[in-house]
């Protein structure tokens, strides 16, 4: 075991990968030289050639329709999409293409690309570099959509990610690539060093998609939460002092039903947050996966805590980030219901 | 400036938009006297390590090889084996009349869609004999030409149009949006040029591995307006990876002619001269000059020397699809005045020229590929219709989605009765 961050732990699993698989290769702007804007991929093009790790034309369009390209040729490629935010001219090849190729050709033809994007706010990015657009790719069949939220669950997912079969969008927290966010802006930020899933292994593992990981044991609310939110979520249970189970979803697609049901039919009340925008959210889908299954044991009705349906606005950050007063308002409002 | 804008205005209002029209709408009469066709000597063949700025005329000009009169002239004529030129002649053939007989099951009812690619045969064609088998095809959705070069099975063609119980595409896909893996024939998307991109990216990965296949891909003129073309050009100029970048200008999108898409002031293949690619322009209605430009293109892909963009100057006889009704938005007989004529027709007379054929051969041939379409017909029908008779089995439905069906579609096709 050793002790990363975030992004040390992705870079390790990019290296683990690129060491283990010579199909492995990696694509995107400014992820060969330079290692990345973020460093994700730092060292890996000295250490591994440009014919694996190399630099790309800004064109997230051409990124990944070359990556699908790539993968049909034998490759597996990892394509750095260096924004969510800037996602959106690759949309095209990602849900018309990528997630629909193995079904239209009947089975012929696949692609096992891994988009991996930061993403999410708290990072005073304003609107083009706080996106949050999970909720968009949820609703596109034959991708598989995952968001971790500590280094540990980051370095095996994106194993998972890179050895799967199937494309997969892999959103990257980047508030927490340096340490976990407790919601609390104004308090001196914490590494990953004080937290146990700071502890990576440097070699090989991975994490099966479509498992929540119960980050808090709890009887009396379930908080169904992913990404940034996993440890905003912890701030505000502390301070409303419920006794409350918070549900890390981890990978959103597949979702694990099971690990949701069981929760909400023990403690009767859920509660589901995300930093992405309310309206049409990924958080409604949970919503009704809550309420077909767990409808009679329900003793409150569920809430929602998430972005407001604006923009990042640069300005008032941390007014549209739905932080532990948000949460915990609503936690309130359930337990007295 | 001001001088330039005031061209296109009608003289009351200077803010006009300007608004490219064809040459004629179905009330007026387009002979392409506007056109100007090249002499097939007039064309340069640079050697294939020719710098793309030094080759910048081919980009404006029209290779061709065949003459009016079917003969083979000018620096493109390389030379080719008659036998390849009988074979392209059989496919072609073979090609419009597959077209006929589907469109005329699409008239009875037997099938819900069709496209024709009548008049265009040459480009999938001659291009298909110029590259190896080998070689990845990333087809748009008027290529089956390069289906039935390759030898694909006409009963499977004709079962994925049906989409029947041994469509290869489970019933999933529209007719003619083929997918034929081990004729290394990437599978059809409806998304427009989609592929073009993708190409790049099948060759990228080829220089990658170290082998030796190339990619080709064929876009339309007015899918070049796409995200994906500019892309594709883009990663071509700046990995040179072994790919060849086709693009049918057959001059309709649909109802739209291609000054729509921007081909009024210059030549689609003039894009690939701003990304420093070599770019040809080609008469596509030659199967020599596309079969020789091809082959220039292939020889330069295959020593290392990166992509090439060529343009196929054409004319969509066919209506768009089977859903679509030219005579609303074009004269009707554009397509008997246009210049560059059929190619099935001038490779025909080039071959009786060299005494390699006779109208009495090609009657003879007619008549053999009338009597193959039909029995491989009835017994591609044999295996059902989209109305009658066996369809994939229905469960089949939710598989595919992902390699491991997880548990909402497990759940979803419990709920079917599955």
């Amino acid at each position: 075991m050793a002790q990363m961050n975030m992004l040390e732990a992705i870079l390790s699993a990019q290296k683990t990968m690129l060491q283990r698989d010579d199909k492995v290769i990696i694509l995107g702007e400014d992820v060969g030289y330079f290692g990345g804007v973020f460093r994700a991929t730092e060292g890996l093009q000295a250490e591994f050639g440009t014919n694996r790790v190399f630099d790309t034309p800004i064109s997230e369009n051409g990124i990944v329709a070359a990556a699908i390209g790539m993968s049909i040729n034998g490759l597996r490629p990892i394509a750095e999409i260096q924004f969510a935010d800037y996602i959106y001219p690759a949309f095209d090849q990602i849900a018309s293409e990528a997630a629909k190729l193995r079904y239209r050709s009947g089975g012929e033809y696949s692609t096992n690309i891994t988009i991996r994007t930061p993403c999410g706010g708290g990072i005073r990015g304003g609107q083009t570099h706080s996106q949050s657009p999970e909720g968009i790719f949820t609703h596109v069949t034959g991708i598989n959509v995952i968001m971790p939220s500590n280094p540990y669950d980051a370095k095996g997912l994106l194993i998972s990610a890179i050895e799967s079969n199937d494309p997969v969008i892999f959103f990257e927290p980047k508030r927490l690539y340096n340490g976990p966010f407790y919601g609390e802006p104004d308090k001196s930020s914490v590494g990953w060093d004080t937290h146990s899933k700071g502890e990576v292994p440097e070699g090989h593992y991975s994490i099966p998609f479509g498992q929540a990981a119960i980050t808090r044991a709890g009887q009396e609310l379930t908080i169904i939460t992913y990404g940034t939110m996993v440890h905003v979520v912890e701030t505000a249970v502390e301070m409303t002092g419920v006794d409350a189970e918070i549900i890390d979803l981890r990978s959103l697609a597949p979702i694990d039903y099971d690990s949701i049901i069981n929760s909400v039919n023990k403690t009767g009340r859920c509660l589901v947050a995300h930093e992405a925008t309310k309206t049409g959210g990924f958080g409604a889908e949970i919503l009704s996966i809550v309420q077909e299954n767990c409808f009679w044991k329900l003793r409150a009705p569920i809430e929602r805590v998430a972005g407001w349906d604006i923009p990042y606005p640069h300005a008032f950050e941390w007014e549209y980030f739905p932080g532990p007063k948000r949460i915990s308002n609503a936690i309130n409002r359930i337990m007295e219901a | 400036m001001a001088k330039n804008q005031n061209q296109f205005s009608d003289g009351n209002s200077q803010n006009q938009l300007y608004v490219p029209q064809p040459t004629a709408r179905p009330d007026g009469f387009n002979d392409f006297s506007h056109l100007h066709i090249p002499d097939v000597e007039q064309s340069d063949r640079p050697a294939i390590d020719c710098s793309p700025h030094d080759m910048r005329d081919l980009a404006y000009g029209l290779i061709r090889v065949l003459d009016d009169d079917g003969k083979a002239k000018g620096n493109w004529n390389c030379g080719v084996e008659p036998q390849i030129l009988l074979q392209g002649l059989k496919d072609m053939l073979l090609t419009r009349m597959f077209d006929e007989r589907m469109q005329t099951m699409h008239r009875v009812g037997k099938i819900s869609f069709y496209m024709k690619c009548t008049g265009e045969e040459a480009i999938s064609v001659a291009h298909t004999a110029a590259i190896n088998f080998e070689d990845m095809v990333f087809p748009s959705y008027r290529n089956q030409g390069i289906l039935l070069a390759r030898g694909y099975n006409l009963v499977d063609m004709m079962c994925q149009c049906l989409s029947n119980a041994r469509d290869n595409c489970k019933g999933r896909q529209l007719p003619i949006m083929y997918s034929w893996k081990k004729g290394n024939f990437f599978s059809i998307s409806g998304n427009l040029a989609t592929q073009f991109s993708q190409a790049v990216g099948w060759a990228m990965a080829e220089a990658q591995q170290g082998g030796n296949r190339l990619a080709t891909t064929f876009v339309g003129d007015g899918s070049t307006a796409e995200l994906d073309f500019h892309s594709a050009l883009n990663f071509a100029a700046t990995y040179s990876p072994p790919v060849i970048l086709n693009i049918t200008n057959n001059q309709w999108a649909i109802s739209s002619n291609q000054v729509i898409a921007g081909g009024e002031k210059t030549t689609f293949a003039a894009r690939g001269i701003g990304f420093g690619l070599p770019s040809l322009r080609v008469d596509g209605n030659d199967f020599l000059a596309v079969y020789a430009a091809t082959k220039w293109a292939a020889e330069r892909a295959r020593a290392g020397l990166g992509a090439t963009l060529i343009e196929y100057f054409t004319y969509r006889v066919a209506p768009h699809s089977t859903s679509d009704d030219p005579s609303a938005y074009r004269p009707k007989n554009e397509e008997d005045l246009w210049p560059l004529g059929d190619p099935i027709e001038r490779l025909k007379t080039h071959l009786i020229n060299l005494n390699e054929w006779s109208e009495d051969q090609h009657n003879i041939l007619i008549e053999k590929i009338k009597i193959k379409l039909k029995k491989s017909y009835k017994e591609a029908e044999s295996y059902g219709t989209l109305k009658t008779g066996d369809r994939p089995d229905v469960t089949t439905m939710f598989e595919d989605v992902y390699e491991d069906m997880p548990l909402n579609l497990r759940r979803q096709r419990q709920e079917m009765g599955l």
